[in-house]
């Protein structure tokens, strides 16, 4: 595998992470717990998609196939899909939502401030941009995070199943396949190892003010950077990817 | 507590750039201050209008009533000679 | 006695000094005097436009996750997340006179408090996104401009904002049946279909002719309503029929014509049957509209309980400190 095979995957995966997310966000329009919540949640979600054109449009470059943003968003199948795990699955409550909204953006905060300083200028200014809207998206997740934790004896117990449950798909965020690990020694793609502890600290520190307890470090799934999902992923791309595979001559 | 809450209400002014006056955009609802500045960035600057906000508790805004305006405003009204153009000034003057 | 002539003698000064405002154009606002007429007929309708807005976003919302490309779920999520703000501006300007949020969100539930009927109708297709957002975002636009001008302050300061952020909704649906029309056959026959089913239900929205409507009178009196529904019906047809054409859509109309001497499109009777039948209850989305907005409003209870509950905690710490 070449370096710009590489680096094509890995702008895929970062895409398809902002796509996925984005999608189980947009779900909550019109669902969320009051008016204003609906609001921030939709602009969450519109953040990720230009986040998600950037990154797609830029893997279709690299690809060089002349594949574009919504080529590879519409028309890949589910094993050719590399989101992380924790990104697909369902909302559940909105205490689930907080914290993969948490879990993910404190990973986000991290992992784009390094990313900011790569190698490669294109990933970099992307990288630059990002930072500044998970930076919000972590605000207002921690805020959420520590209100329903220390808020009624109910919301504690939704936080922290919510974090329980949603535990096992962090283990995932960290990992380093051959191909990063190429691109990262030559400065292009970022270094997990720092950026999994300043994320265990933060997130300790939140789980702390919430008074929830650390869930244990037990069992963690994985596989997306292989394209093995869970069986939810199947039903996001049945359901966005309908009018593009039902009507394939046409454009919208 | 009511036995279900829509949150408290909050009154939002916003800044459109930087060293510009305060105006009042609208309001929203929120449990608590860092709630209702997220929510009135949320719900006020999805066009980019703002650069900075204010949220006050909305009961805590004091407001004069329409019904008094005679008596709050009117006296206001023949005070002429707080005004520039009052005065009669000498011809030939400069930078005055 | 005595002391009742002079109230009846305040109550009537002030009722002179109200109307003496409204027809100098003077805007209303919330702490002055109005009678009880005027705040009732506004309270209905902001909170009706309020609820209107938000039972709005479920028919859109129902295409977010099957748009067919990433720019039109970017502006569909964004338009849907423009119509949510836009019923908080409107439940915050009826809040203005004296109803707090919950108090209007009970009455939608209750079934006190109506929201506008054409949201009673299903979104079936892509085209019907394309549909409202042309027709049904068009009918409310001729509305809402119209209303900038309503003489309550806060509701003419909603509309005023409201407006200029509407502005792109009506474009994004025409887009959607323009590009539409270019495509394939199916795609075609998708959008005039949407066209026929869309048609018709966005003419009701105006609501009933002059003639039959029961509000009217009081309300252009006090300058809430500044047009009347069959004007600003007229008005919205006449600036369509030419946008249909343009991308080769046919109104579903055989008797529409221009008529030279009105200088207006003359069209078919409306089907005033169904409008009623709608409004009582039998459209095919009324309950589905409202079984959603309940359950998440009671979904979301014990997050709202939460944030309060987390409030008062943080309330109670700051005066033992």
């Amino acid at each position: 595998m070449t370096e710009q095979d590489a680096l094509y995957k890995y702008c895929l995966r970062l895409g398809d992470d902002a796509l996925i997310h984005s999608y189980r966000l947009s779900e909550w329009c019109s669902n969320a717990p009051i008016l204003e919540e609906d609001l921030a949640l939709t602009n969450f979600a519109l953040d990720m998609i230009g986040r998600a054109q950037l990154l797609l449009t830029y893997a279709g470059q690299l690809e060089g196939k002349g594949r574009t943003d919504d080529d590879l968003a519409y028309r890949r199948s589910e094993r050719e899909y590399f989101n992380h795990l924790l990104l697909e699955l369902p909302n559940g409550d909105f205490a689930h939502t907080i914290a993969r909204l948490l879990f993910s953006s404190v990973w986000e905060y991290y992992f784009f401030n390094e990313l900011q300083h790569s190698r490669d200028t294109t990933l970099a200014a992307i990288a630059a941009k990002t930072v500044k809207e998970v930076k919000y998206h972590m605000a207002h997740a921690t805020d959420w995070a520590i209100r329903l934790g220390d808020g009624t004896e109910e919301s504690n117990h939704r936080m922290q199943k919510a974090i329980d449950d949603l535990w096992m798909y962090t283990g995932e965020l960290f990992e380093t396949d051959e191909q990063t690990a190429i691109l990262r020694d030559k400065n292009i793609a970022a270094d997990m190892a720092m950026i999994k502890a300043k994320w265990r600290q933060e997130i300790e520190r939140i789980i702390g003010e919430a008074t929830l307890t650390m869930p244990k470090d037990e069992y963690m799934q994985t596989g997306s950077s292989t394209g093995i999902h869970t069986e939810y992923l199947g039903h996001i791309l049945s359901e966005m990817q309908y009018l593009q595979r039902a009507y394939p001559e046409a454009t919208w | 507590m009511a036995t279900d809450s829509q949150l408290m209400e909050w009154e939002v002014f916003m800044q459109s750039k930087p060293g510009a006056n305060y105006i009042h955009a609208g309001s929203v609802h929120a449990s608590d201050k860092k709630m209702a500045l997220q929510n009135a960035r949320d719900t006020y600057t999805r066009r980019g209008e703002g650069t900075s906000i204010w949220v006050v508790p909305s009961d805590a805004i004091v407001a004069s009533n329409p019904d008094d305006n005679d008596m709050f405003f009117d006296p206001a009204n023949d005070k002429v000679y707080r005004l520039p153009t009052y005065y009669v000034m000498p011809e030939g003057a400069k930078a005055i | 006695m005595e002391i009742l002539e002079k109230t009846d003698k305040i109550h009537e000064d002030m009722l002179k000094t109200f109307e003496q405002k409204i027809d100098r154009g003077d805007a209303i606002e919330p702490r002055g005097h109005m009678p009880d007429g005027y705040r009732k007929h506004l309270l209905r309708q902001i909170s009706q436009h309020a609820h209107s807005e938000v039972i709005g976003m479920q028919p859109e919302g129902n295409w977010i996750t099957r748009a067919p490309s990433l720019r039109a779920k970017q502006i569909l999520l964004a338009k849907i997340q423009d119509e949510g703000g836009h019923g908080l501006y409107l439940y915050s300007a009826a809040e203005t006179l004296g109803i707090s949020r919950e108090e209007m969100i009970d009455q939608l539930h209750s079934g006190k408090a109506k929201y506008s009927n054409i949201f009673n109708y299903p979104a079936l297709t892509w085209a019907d996104i394309g549909a409202i957002g042309w027709l049904v975002d068009g009918a409310a636009i001729v509305n809402q401009v119209s209303l900038q001008r309503t003489s309550y302050g806060p509701y003419s300061r909603a509309m005023v904002r409201i407006c200029k952020e509407e502005s792109f909704h009506q474009r994004q649906g025409y887009e959607i049946m323009a590009k539409m029309m270019k495509g394939t056959k199916d795609q075609q026959a998708m959008a005039q279909d949407a066209m026929n089913r869309w048609w018709w239900p966005s003419l009701m929205m105006f609501g009933p002719h002059d003639t039959e409507s029961p509000h009217t009178g009081d309300a252009v009196k006090w300058k809430i309503k500044r047009q009347s529904n069959d004007e600003l019906r007229q008005k919205f047809i006449d600036k369509t029929v030419q946008q249909a054409e343009v991308i080769g859509l046919t109104i579903p109309d055989k008797d529409l014509k221009w008529n030279e001497d009105k200088r207006h499109y003359d069209h078919g009777p409306i089907n005033w049957d169904e409008f009623y039948r709608v409004i009582n209850g039998n459209g095919q989305c009324n309950k589905q509209r409202m079984a959603h907005h309940i359950k998440v409003h009671n979904a979301g209870a014990w997050v709202r309980a939460a944030a309060e509950a987390y409030r008062q905690k943080k309330e109670k710490q700051l005066l033992h400190l």
